[in-house]
């Protein structure tokens, strides 16, 4: 039984609450819970908790009330015997500018008690590796970008292999190019069945790679679950491309497409609830004689997923 | 949920970090205190000294003419008359210049920043999710600041010694009391009085720590500290206050001029001792209970 608790979520928590000394209530009863083997997306504004909800997880903010249990042991108290089996990044890289990028790996390795310092060097070495940063590896960290002080602290999260990741906008920072190395790693680890929990503001980023997510907003989880479903929460809307716009618009109200627009030459609507045959809007069409150049349904994507959900654009703050 | 912290426990044991890794943690913070320019520039200064009073010394006597010319035998322990007959006498003039000021500073500088330079950096979240261990990780800041104390004092002796056998004779040394003992066993005074002034920082090096617990900023705690200094050496000068200055850590500091004595006088430098045993005692509790529980937001 408890076996399967264990396999099953490698992130838990229950009514976690945190309530600042000021008052402010930062994260209020949550109940995450992340599976084994997923990539998980964290969404939400700025000021909506997330960072709160990962220092609890990481044992560095104590909770008010609630719990945490990372890989099935409750956090903070196990921490000494999880921790090892997570890598982290939180809030951007932190480093020693005086030191060299292997040097600061060394440093965080030789404060993980579960990492052998026989093997040290190697694992450095790979983690450097691993990250694209061997050629800079002896050049001092203050002379770093951002994008190579991001990959560092990638790279510190990388030195043992993890059970789990925690990743706090691992893209920040990075060109385009560095970004799709990033998510291209984030599916290998992915791959070799680490789970990745995996915060972020760009919601295409999340969509790309992530299986499952969940979103927050002032301090409450709003939802969370399979990346498919949360979109699908959001319906996709009409999209008809046609010179004749007044008639096509005409034609679809009568056929129940509701919050119609019209823009140049593209009528957009949402799908009227029901069984509705978009094959069968477009036969009606034709049969009134609109010219249809094209004629689909968008996907609804997991920004307006999350428009729906909060009621508001992504970066206010909550 | 007893069967799993069972479970916690059990593989704690079966890890088991011990003393090794206790030990890798201790030599990375010594390491990284060693290769801060900050660290070096103390040492530095600190090495300058005894340096400059030895030149000082040399030059104002290349006439023949004696030191200040006061500096009645244990009428404080200056020892600046001593050191144009004995080399050696260098050590202890500069222990004794360096004791109220630049050693204590150097101390509040490294202590001060321990905690709180790595929150300032954001080190420190990443040391804490490695998972090093608050306590362990305290133990080590503490660990290698005493160390510091031990090398500062021990950079300011050497450099002492140095230039005193380059400028002056080395010989017999007359102790306090008057009476002589041959240079091997003022070396050995010597090498004792280093570490009497190293231990004597032991109190303020506890205080730096906890007052680095407080804050996210190394350059805060750093002034605190050294403001906590100054602020305690002179309360220690207002007689008024005489009922605290037993209890206040520079108190005895200067009482290492006691082990100059022939028999050694040993009162004053054991009350020193015991002082800075609580200070650390004290100082180091409230650190733990501070650093253990705080949220760590930096």
């Amino acid at each position: 039984m408890d076996r399967d608790a264990v396999s099953a979520a490698v992130i838990e928590t229950r009514g976690l609450t945190k309530r600042f000394r000021g008052g402010q209530l930062a994260v209020d009863s949550l109940d995450l819970s992340v599976p084994a083997g997923s990539v998980f997306g964290f969404l939400g504004p700025n000021g909506s908790g997330k960072t709160t909800t990962i220092r609890m997880l990481m044992g560095l903010i104590a909770p008010t009330s609630g719990t945490a249990a990372l890989l099935g042991h409750p956090v903070p108290r196990a921490a000494r015997s999880v921790l090892p089996q997570v890598g982290a990044l939180i809030e951007g890289p932190a480093l020693y500018g005086f030191l060299s990028g292997r040097d600061n790996l060394i440093r965080y390795d030789s404060a993980d008690p579960a990492a052998d310092p026989r093997t040290r060097r190697a694992r450095v070495a790979a983690a450097l590796d691993r990250v694209g940063l061997t050629a800079a590896g002896g050049k001092k960290a203050k002379a770093y970008s951002l994008g190579m002080k991001q990959r560092l602290g990638l790279a510190s999260a990388l030195l043992q292999p993890r059970r789990l990741l925690v990743l706090d906008e691992p893209t920040n920072g990075l060109d385009p190019q560095g970004m799709r190395e990033i998510r291209s790693l984030v599916r290998e680890l992915a791959a070799d069945g680490t789970t990745v929990f995996l915060s972020s503001h760009l919601l295409d980023e999340i969509e790309q790679v992530c299986t499952h997510a969940a979103v927050m907003s002032r301090g409450r989880l709003v939802v969370q679950g399979p990346v498919t479903e949360l979109a699908a929460g959001a319906r996709g809307r009409l999209v008809v491309t046609t010179p004749d716009t007044a008639q096509a618009a005409r034609v679809l109200k009568e056929h129940g497409v509701a919050d119609l627009t019209v823009a140049r030459e593209r009528v957009t609507g949402e799908l009227p609830p029901g069984d509705v045959e978009p094959a069968d809007l477009n036969a009606a069409l034709v049969r009134a004689d609109v010219r249809v150049r094209s004629f689909g349904v968008e996907r609804a994507s997991l920004e307006d997923a999350f428009v729906a959900l909060t009621g508001e654009g992504f970066d206010v703050a909550g | 949920m007893s069967r799993a912290e069972t479970t916690v426990r059990r593989e704690d044991g079966a890890r088991g970090p011990g003393a090794l890794w206790t030990l890798g943690l201790l030599r990375s913070e010594l390491t990284l205190t060693f290769r801060r320019w900050r660290t070096l520039a103390l040492l530095a200064v600190l090495a300058a000294v005894p340096v400059l009073i030895g030149i000082a010394v040399k030059i104002e006597t290349s006439d023949g003419s004696p030191v200040g010319g006061g500096g009645a035998e244990g009428g404080g322990p200056a020892f600046l008359t001593q050191i144009t007959n004995n080399g050696l006498f260098l050590v202890f003039a500069a222990l004794a210049a360096t004791l109220p000021v630049f050693l204590p500073m150097a101390v509040g500088v490294v202590a001060g920043d321990a905690v709180a330079g790595e929150a300032n950096a954001g080190t420190l979240r990443y040391l804490l999710v490695a998972p090093a261990g608050r306590t362990r990780l305290l133990f080590a800041k503490y660990a290698s600041t005493l160390v510091f104390c031990l090398v500062a004092t021990l950079v300011v002796a050497v450099s002492a010694l140095a230039t005193g056998a380059l400028l002056f004779p080395l010989g017999e040394v007359t102790t306090i009391s008057g009476t002589r003992i041959g240079f091997g066993e003022g070396l050995l005074r010597a090498v004792l009085i280093a570490a009497v002034v190293a231990a004597s920082l032991i109190g303020l090096a506890a205080i730096g720590l906890f007052v680095s617990t407080l804050t996210h900023s190394g350059v805060a705690a750093m002034a605190t500290t050294v403001g906590l200094l100054i602020t305690v050496q002179i309360l220690d000068t207002i007689p008024q206050l005489s009922v605290i200055h037993p209890y206040l850590f520079p108190h005895y500091w200067l009482s290492f001029a006691d082990l100059l004595r022939q028999p050694v006088y040993w009162d004053e430098v054991l009350d020193n001792l015991t002082l800075q045993a609580v200070y650390a005692a004290v100082f180091g509790s409230a650190a733990w209970a501070r650093f253990t529980t705080k949220d760590i937001t930096a």
